[in-house]
C-alpha cells in the first residue's frame, strides 16, 4: 500500500477509468454461454449489460465477453430474444 | 420491435465513458442506466454526482470509473456544484479561459439525493436557469445506506424504515411526483426514462442536454438487492414497470406533456409486483387499491397529454 | 495609483474581490455580509466585474458552488457570517480536502439563539477545524489587503487551500475607515491569473471527490493536514512580497510592546485595536504589559507565538466564544496548550467577553489584564472568566 507521501493532491484520479483493473469477473457464480447457432447478432445483450462487459467481434460479428469484469448477473440470458445465450454455474 | 429495431443496439455509441470494473451489486439496474446515459452524452461532459451507490462504486481511491471529468461533493447537493460549474465555464469562456465548446454537464444522483435531501439544491438551479441536465436515478428507496423509504418509495412497499406491522402496510405514502415538480419550475425539458428502453433513454438525455437552460430527467433504476428481485430480472423489472403504467414514460417540452409510449391495454400490476420481495406481503385488496391508483395517475397523466 | 479614501469597509472588501477579478461569486444574503455582496453585484450588473454571480438559494449551496466553480479553474469568492458559515460547514471541509483554492469572507456573527445579528467570534470557532487557511482581519485596510492577498494564497502551487478571512461583523464591516485601495496595475503585478491544474475539462478527465475507506483515508488525511501546516510559509512569503511591494507588512502574529512585557494580553480581530489603548495607558503607568494579535488562525503559528511571548509570565487570553461547559475560551486553550510543552511557560489566563456584539471598552480590557495577572498569581475556581456579564 503507498504511502501518505504518495497521496496526490487532493487525493484527485488523474488515470481515467482506471477501475479496469478491479476484475469485478472473481465475484461470478455463473456464466454466460452462447449458442452461436441461435445467435443473430442483435446487440441486445451489449446494450442491457449494467458491466459493460459484452461486445462483438469485428471478424464475425458474433458478441464477446469480458470475462474480466462480467459479474454473472444472467440479464443477458433473460433478455436474450432467440434465447441463444444460456447461463452456468462456474465451477471453480 | 421491428428488424431495424432489433439490430439497433449496434448503432448504439461503442465508447464506453462509465467502464467496467466498478464495483456495484450483480445485475444492478442503476449503473446499466447510468452507462446508457453516459453513451448518449459522449466525450464532452463533465459529470457531477451526489454521494450514493453510483459514487462509491465508481470512485473508491486510487480507481474511478470515469471517462469523463467527474466530481463528487456531498449529498444534497450536485445541482448546486453543476451550478457552480455551468457558471465557471460560462465566464472563463467568454474571457477566454476555458476551452471554447460546448461542455455538457450532468448532475445527477440517486432518488434520496434529489426528491428528499437535494431538492432545495435542485430547485434553486432550475430557477436560476442554468444550463445543464440534472438525471435523477430512482430506484425508490436509500438504497446504499441500506434500503431505507424516501419519498420516492412507492406505497406499500418494504423498506427497513419502512417495515411491515400490525400497524402498517410497509411504505404508507404515495411516492413524490417529482417530474412534476420539475416542470412546476417552467424549464423546458423533463422527461422519464427507463433502461429497459435504451433508446428512448438516450433520445431523452440527448434533447435534455441539448436544451437551452436546465432539464429533468428521471431514471427507473431496478434494484435487486433492495427490491429483493433476482439479478437477471433487472431490465424485465424496468420493462414492466412501464407496461404496467406504474412507472409510464413520457416528455414535457416546453411544459407540453407527451406519452413516449402507449399501450392497448395496461398489464396487471401483478406481473411487476410478483417478482419484488419488497411487495411480497400484500394481500389481494392491496394489490387492488394500488392498481386503481395507478390507473387513476394513468389516466391523469394521459389527459395532460391529450387534454391540453 | 492606489487612492486613500473614507469608505465602508464592507465596500473595501467588494473592492478588493473586484481587483482580484473573481470569475465567480456564489452568496446567499446575510447579516452583516450583505454590504460586501450587494456592491459585489452591482459591479457586475455594471459591467465593471465580469463575473458570473449566481444568487443561490442558501448558503450551503454558496459553497457548493464555490466547490463546483474552483475545480473548474475558476476564481472564486463568496461571504457569509454566523448562521449561514454553520450552514455552510458541511460543504467547508470538501474544498479543504479536494484542495479547492478560493477566497470566503466571514463577517463574523454570533450564533442563535437567541437570534443575534451581531458580532463575536462563534461562527469562526464552529468552523476551525474544516481545514482552511483562516486569517484574521483588525482594520478596514486589513480587510482590504488580506482579502487579495488570499487569492494568492489559496491559489498557489505550495497552498492549494480555501481561504478564509475573518472580520468582526458590524465592528468591522459596517464602519467607514479611511482606507487606501489598491490600483489595479498594482494588484495585476501581485497576483498572478489561477491556473488550476487538475481543472474538469473534457481534454484531460480527472475524478474529483472519490471515497476513501479505512485503509486509504488516513493517509489522505495526513497529507493533507501536512499540507495545511506547511501552508505557513508560503503565506509568509506572500505577505512579505506585499509589504516590501506596497509598504505594509502583515505577520501570521503581530505583537505591540510585547518584547519585555511581563504580562501579554492575546486578541484576534478587530477589538485589538482597542486593546492597545489599555497598553498604552498601562504602559505610561510603568507597567509592563503587551499585545499580541493573532492574524493567522490556521495554519496555527506555534514558533511565532512561543517566540513573541518569551519574555510573559502571564498571558491573559480574550475570546468572543464560548465553549459551553469546556476548559476556557477557544482562543485560549490553544495557546495555552502551544505552550505546556515548553520548559519556561507563561500562566494562561481565561476571559470570554464580547459576545453578540457586546462592546469592551478600553478600561475593561485593563480591567481585565489586572484581573488576569492576580488569578495567574492566586488561581480562580473558574476556568474562564465572563466579562462585563450583570450578576
Amino acid at each position: 500500500m503507498f504511502s501518505w507521501k504518495e497521496i496526490p493532491i487532493g487525493a484527485i484520479v488523474t488515470a481515467p477509468g482506471s477501475a479496469k483493473e478491479y476484475r469485478t469477473g472473481d465475484w461470478r457464480s455463473q456464466r454466460p454461454e452462447w449458442d452461436l447457432a441461435k445467435c443473430i447478432k442483435c446487440g441486445l445483450c451489449y446494450i442491457y449489460c449494467p458491466d459493460a462487459s459484452i461486445g462483438w467481434k469485428q471478424d464475425d460479428g458474433y458478441p464477446w465477453w469480458d470475462e474480466y469484469h462480467c459479474k454473472g448477473c444472467g440479464i443477458c440470458a433473460n433478455e436474450c430474444w432467440t434465447k441463444a445465450i444460456h447461463m452456468v454455474e462456474e465451477t471453480e | 420491435m421491428d428488424k431495424y429495431g432489433l439490430y439497433v443496439p449496434k448503432l448504439a455509441p461503442r465508447k464506453e465513458y462509465f467502464a467496467p470494473g466498478h464495483r456495484a451489486c450483480v445485475g444492478c439496474g442503476e449503473m446499466l442506466a447510468v452507462r446508457q446515459v453516459c453513451k448518449a452524452l459522449g466525450r464532452e461532459t463533465i459529470v457531477i454526482n451526489s454521494t450514493g451507490c453510483i459514487e462509491i462504486v465508481s470512485s473508491l481511491f486510487p480507481q474511478t470509473t470515469w471517462e469523463v471529468p467527474w466530481m463528487h461533493t456531498l449529498f444534497e447537493n450536485a445541482a448546486a456544484v453543476a451550478s457552480g460549474v455551468e457558471s465557471a465555464i460560462k465566464v472563463m469562456q467568454r474571457k477566454g479561459k476555458y476551452r471554447d465548446k460546448k461542455v455538457n454537464i450532468l448532475a445527477m444522483g440517486g432518488d434520496g439525493a434529489t426528491a428528499d435531501i437535494g431538492l432545495q439544491a435542485l430547485s434553486g438551479a432550475f430557477e436560476r436557469g442554468h444550463d445543464l441536465l440534472y438525471v435523477c436515478f430512482d430506484n425508490e428507496a436509500y438504497m446504499n445506506t441500506g434500503i431505507q423509504r424516501s419519498s420516492s418509495t412507492p406505497y406499500g412497499a418494504v423498506t427497513t424504515t419502512s417495515p411491515t406491522g400490525k400497524k402498517s402496510i410497509g411504505q404508507q405514502t404515495q411516492k413524490k411526483n417529482l417530474p412534476a415538480i420539475a416542470v412546476a419550475h417552467n424549464i423546458d425539458y423533463v422527461a422519464t426514462a427507463s433502461p429497459a428502453y435504451p433508446f428512448d433513454l438516450m433520445d431523452k438525455v440527448k434533447k435534455g442536454v441539448n436544451t437551452k437552460g436546465p432539464a429533468y430527467i428521471q431514471v427507473f433504476s431496478p434494484c435487486p438487492t433492495g427490491w429483493r428481485s433476482p439479478g437477471e430480472l433487472s431490465v424485465a423489472l424496468a420493462r414492466l414497470v412501464v407496461e404496467t403504467g406504474v412507472f409510464p414514460l413520457f416528455e414535457v417540452v416546453k411544459g407540453k406533456y407527451k406519452m413516449s409510449m402507449e399501450f392497448e391495454k395496461l398489464r396487471s400490476i401483478k406481473d411487476y409486483m410478483k417478482p419484488q420481495g419488497r411487495f411480497r406481503h400484500l394481500t389481494e385488496d392491496d394489490i387492488d387499491t394500488i392498481q386503481a391508483r395507478v390507473i387513476e395517475e394513468y389516466n391523469k397523466l394521459k389527459e395532460k397529454a391529450y387534454g391540453q | 495609483m492606489a487612492k486613500k479614501v473614507g469608505t465602508e469597509v464592507s465596500f473595501a472588501a467588494a473592492e478588493a474581490i473586484k481587483l482580484a477579478n473573481a470569475d465567480v461569486i456564489a452568496a446567499y444574503p446575510i447579516t452583516p455580509q450583505t454590504h460586501i455582496v450587494e456592491k459585489l453585484s452591482e459591479y457586475v450588473a455594471d459591467g465593471d466585474l465580469d463575473a458570473e454571480y449566481i444568487c443561490v438559494e442558501s448558503e450551503h449551496s454558496a459553497m457548493s458552488a464555490c466547490c463546483g466553480s474552483s475545480a473548474t479553474g475558476a476564481r472564486t469568492f463568496t461571504a457569509t457570517a454566523g448562521q449561514g458559515l454553520e450552514l455552510m460547514h458541511e460543504v467547508l471541509t470538501i474544498p479543504a480536502s479536494s484542495r479547492l483554492p478560493m477566497v470566503a469572507a466571514i463577517c463574523n456573527r454570533a450564533l442563535s439563539g437567541p437570534l443575534s445579528v451581531w458580532g463575536d467570534h462563534s461562527d469562526m470557532m464552529g468552523v476551525r477545524d474544516t481545514g482552511w487557511v483562516q486569517i484574521v482581519a483588525e482594520n478596514g485596510q486589513e480587510v482590504h489587503d488580506l482579502l487579495i492577498s488570499a487569492f494568492k494564497i489559496a491559489e498557489h502551487k505550495d497552498v492549494m487551500f480555501p481561504v478564509m478571512v475573518h472580520m468582526d461583523g458590524f465592528h468591522l464591516t459596517h464602519v467607514i475607515e479611511s482606507i487606501i485601495i489598491m490600483d489595479q496595475e498594482e494588484v495585476d503585478k501581485f497576483l498572478p491569473p489561477f491556473n488550476y491544474d487538475h481543472k474538469l475539462d473534457p481534454d484531460s478527465p480527472v475524478s474529483v471527490g472519490t471515497y476513501g475507506p479505512p485503509h486509504i483515508y488516513p493517509e489522505i488525511k495526513k497529507a493533507q493536514e501536512v499540507a495545511l501546516t506547511n501552508s505557513k510559509e508560503t503565506i509568509k512569503k506572500i505577505w512579505k512580497e506585499w509589504g516590501d511591494m506596497f509598504g505594509r507588512h502583515y505577520n501570521p502574529v503581530e505583537t505591540y510592546k510585547s518584547d519585555d512585557a511581563e504580562t501579554i494580553l492575546v486578541t484576534m480581530g478587530s477589538f485589538s485595536e482597542t486593546a492597545t489603548l489599555a497598553i498604552d495607558k498601562m504602559r505610561a503607568e510603568g507597567k509592563k504589559v503587551g499585545l499580541i494579535r493573532l492574524r493567522l488562525w490556521r495554519p496555527f503559528p506555534f514558533a511565532e507565538l512561543r517566540d513573541a511571548a518569551k519574555s510573559a509570565d502571564n498571558m491573559v487570553v480574550l475570546d468572543r466564544a464560548i465553549s459551553y461547559g469546556g476548559p476556557a475560551g477557544p482562543l485560549c486553550s490553544e495557546i495555552r496548550s502551544a505552550f505546556y510543552q515548553m520548559k519556561k511557560r507563561p500562566q494562561v489566563v481565561s476571559f470570554i467577553g464580547g459576545l453578540g456584539g457586546r462592546d469592551i471598552a478600553p478600561e475593561e480590557f485593563e480591567e481585565m489584564i489586572t484581573k488576569g495577572v492576580e488569578i495567574a498569581k492566586n488561581g480562580s475556581e473558574n476556568e474562564y472568566e465572563m466579562l462585563g456579564v450583570r450578576e
